[in-house]
C-alpha cells in the first residue's frame, strides 16, 4: 500500500489508526510495512514530551494543555506511557481518566501504552507511535511518559519541546542542579501551584537555572500552573509555542531533528538486540558455562559478557 | 529489510468502565488490580462514563475487552446504549463483560444484548480472567 492509501483509509474510518497503532506496538509486520510508507509524511508535528516524577499532575496538565490547543483550533494527539510489571506484564493504565471529557471530539486522539519491560525499546516504540500519529495529521503531539525522577531523559530524543513538571516540596536546589532531568527541560513547569511551598520551589528551580552555562543561549522559562482550574495553562501553552518559533528561527530543529533519528536508529538497534538476548535461553550451555566461570572466579563478569556477545554474533 | 519481531504473545488489553450515576468504584478498581496481576493491560476510565464517552475510548484504545462495573441497578437502561454505541461505532468485534449488583433474572436479557457474561457478587476473579483469556479476541486482526 501507498502512504496515499493508508492516508485514505486513516482519514475514511476512525478505527484506523488505533488499529494501526496497536500493530505497531506489538511489532507487528502489517503495521512496520505501513509506517515504512507512511514515514515520508512526517515531520510536520511538533512533538511535546512531558516528564516529571509520579503524582505531579502531569495528566492533568496535559487534560488542561489539550483545551488549550483545542481553544487555537489545532488538533492534537496524546501519547501516555505507563509502566508494565516487571513481574508480570501487566499494567494499569491510568492517564486517559483525566482525558475523558474530550470524547465527543475527532480532532483529539488519546492512546495509553505500557512500557511492556522495554528500556532502550519503550523509546524506539514510543518514537514509531509519534511517527504514525504525525503522518495521520495532527499538528500537536504530546507524549507523557513514565514520570521518573532523575532519570527518563530518553523523551529529549523524541521531543521537539521537553517539558519538565515539578510539583512544591520535592527537594532542595541541590536537587535541581543535579544531572538528570531538569537538564533536558525546555520548558520547567511547577504544578499544584496553588499549594503551600510552590513559590520557594520556583525561587529555588530559577536560582538553581541561573547557574546554568553562561553560553546557553535560551532562559529557560519556569512556568507556574494549576491544572485542575486551568490557572496558568495559556502562558504553558504560549511558552511551548515560542519554543517551537525559537528552534526554528535559531536553525535548531534541523539540528535536533539530526540527533532525534540517530538516537532513534540507535535506540532500534538495542532494541533489536534486546529481542535477540531474550531469544538466548536462560539455561543454554553457554549462559549456563560462563555464568559458572563468573561463580568460580574463573572469569570476570565483563570477560563473561563478551564470551556470550561473540557466540551471539557467530552462533 | 525490516526487522520484525512479532510480540509473541501481547498482553490483552482491556477497559473497565463505570458506566452512569455511580460513584461506587472499590469494585472496579480491585478488578483492574486483579487483571493487572494477571499480566493484562488495563485501562481505567473513572467514574460517572456516558456510553458515548466508553465507546469512545474503547476505540482509540483498541481494546479486546470492555467489562462494565455497575452497582446503581441502572444496568437495564445503559446496557442496551451502550450496545447501541459500540454497533454504531463498528466495535461489534470488541468482547463486552459486565459485574456488579445485577438479579440474576436480568442476566438472560443481558446476554441478548451481546454481553458475553455477566458476573455478580462473589464471582472469583479467577473466573473472570480464565473467562477473559479464553474469549478475547486476537488484537486489530485487521485494520
Amino acid at each position: 500500500m501507498t502512504a496515499q492509501d493508508i492516508l485514505e483509509r486513516l482519514r475514511g474510518d476512525r478505527r484506523a489508526l488505533p488499529r494501526l497503532a496497536t500493530l505497531v506496538e506489538n511489532n507487528d509486520l502489517r503495521g512496520l510495512e505501513a509506517l515504512d510508507a507512511l514515514y515520508g509524511a512526517t515531520g510536520q508535528a511538533h512533538v511535546v514530551g512531558i516528564t516529571g516524577p509520579p503524582g505531579v499532575g502531569k495528566s492533568s496538565l496535559i487534560a488542561s494543555l489539550v483545551e488549550r490547543i483545542r481553544a487555537s483550533e489545532r488538533r492534537v494527539a496524546v501519547l501516555a506511557v505507563d509502566p508494565s510489571s516487571p513481574l508480570t506484564g501487566g499494567a494499569v493504565l491510568g492517564d486517559r481518566i483525566r482525558m475523558m471529557g474530550r470524547h465527543a471530539d475527532p480532532d483529539v486522539f488519546v492512546r495509553s501504552m505500557a512500557s511492556r519491560g522495554r528500556q532502550g525499546g519503550l523509546a524506539w516504540t514510543t518514537a514509531s507511535l509519534v511517527h504514525l500519529l504525525d503522518a495521520a495529521g495532527f499538528p500537536f503531539i504530546l507524549v507523557e511518559t513514565v514520570g521518573t525522577g532523575q532519570d527518563g531523559t530518553d523523551i529529549a530524543s523524541l521531543a521537539d519541546t521537553v517539558m519538565v513538571v515539578q510539583a512544591p516540596g520535592l527537594g532542595d536546589g541541590v536537587q535541581a542542579i543535579k544531572a538528570g532531568l531538569l537538564e533536558v527541560g525546555d520548558v520547567v513547569v511547577v504544578n499544584k501551584s496553588d499549594q503551600p511551598g510552590a513559590g520557594d520551589t520556583i525561587r529555588l528551580l530559577r536560582s538553581a537555572f541561573a547557574l546554568a552555562h553562561p553560553t546557553t543561549a535560551r532562559v529557560v522559562p519556569i512556568l507556574a500552573t494549576t491544572a485542575v482550574d486551568g490557572a496558568g495553562v495559556a502562558e504553558l501553552l504560549a511558552a511551548i509555542d515560542d519554543h517551537a518559533a525559537w528552534l526554528d528561527s535559531e536553525g535548531e530543529r534541523t539540528h535536533r531533528r539530526e540527533q532525534r533519528a540517530r538516537t532513534e536508529v540507535l535506540a532500534g538497534i538495542r532494541a533489536a538486540l534486546d529481542a535477540k538476548l531474550q531469544g538466548l535461553p536462560h539455561d543454554s550451555g553457554a549462559l549456563r558455562a560462563a555464568v559458572a566461570r563468573v561463580v568460580n572466579k574463573e572469569q570476570s563478569p565483563r570477560r563473561a559478557v563478551a564470551s556470550i556477545l561473540a557466540a551471539l554474533e557467530d552462533p | 529489510m525490516l526487522s520484525a519481531d512479532p510480540h509473541p504473545r501481547p498482553p490483552i488489553r482491556v477497559l473497565i468502565a463505570k458506566p452512569g450515576l455511580d460513584g461506587h468504584d472499590r469494585g472496579a478498581k480491585v478488578l483492574v488490580r486483579a487483571l493487572r496481576d494477571a499480566g493484562f493491560e488495563v485501562i481505567y476510565t473513572g467514574l460517572f462514563q456516558t456510553p458515548e464517552m466508553i465507546a469512545s475510548a474503547a476505540m482509540q484504545e483498541d481494546v479486546q475487552v470492555i467489562g462494565l462495573s455497575i452497582l446503581s441497578g441502572a444496568h437495564m437502561s445503559l446496557f442496551p446504549r451502550i450496545m447501541n454505541e459500540l454497533r454504531a461505532q463498528g466495535l461489534d468485534g470488541v468482547l463486552v463483560v459486565a459485574g456488579g449488583t445485577i438479579p440474576k433474572s436480568d442476566i438472560p436479557a443481558i446476554k441478548d444484548l451481546g454481553i458475553a457474561e455477566v458476573f455478580g457478587p462473589g464471582a472469583q476473579f479467577s473466573a473472570i480472567i480464565d473467562f477473559i483469556r479464553s474469549h478475547a479476541p486476537a488484537p486489530s486482526p485487521s485494520w
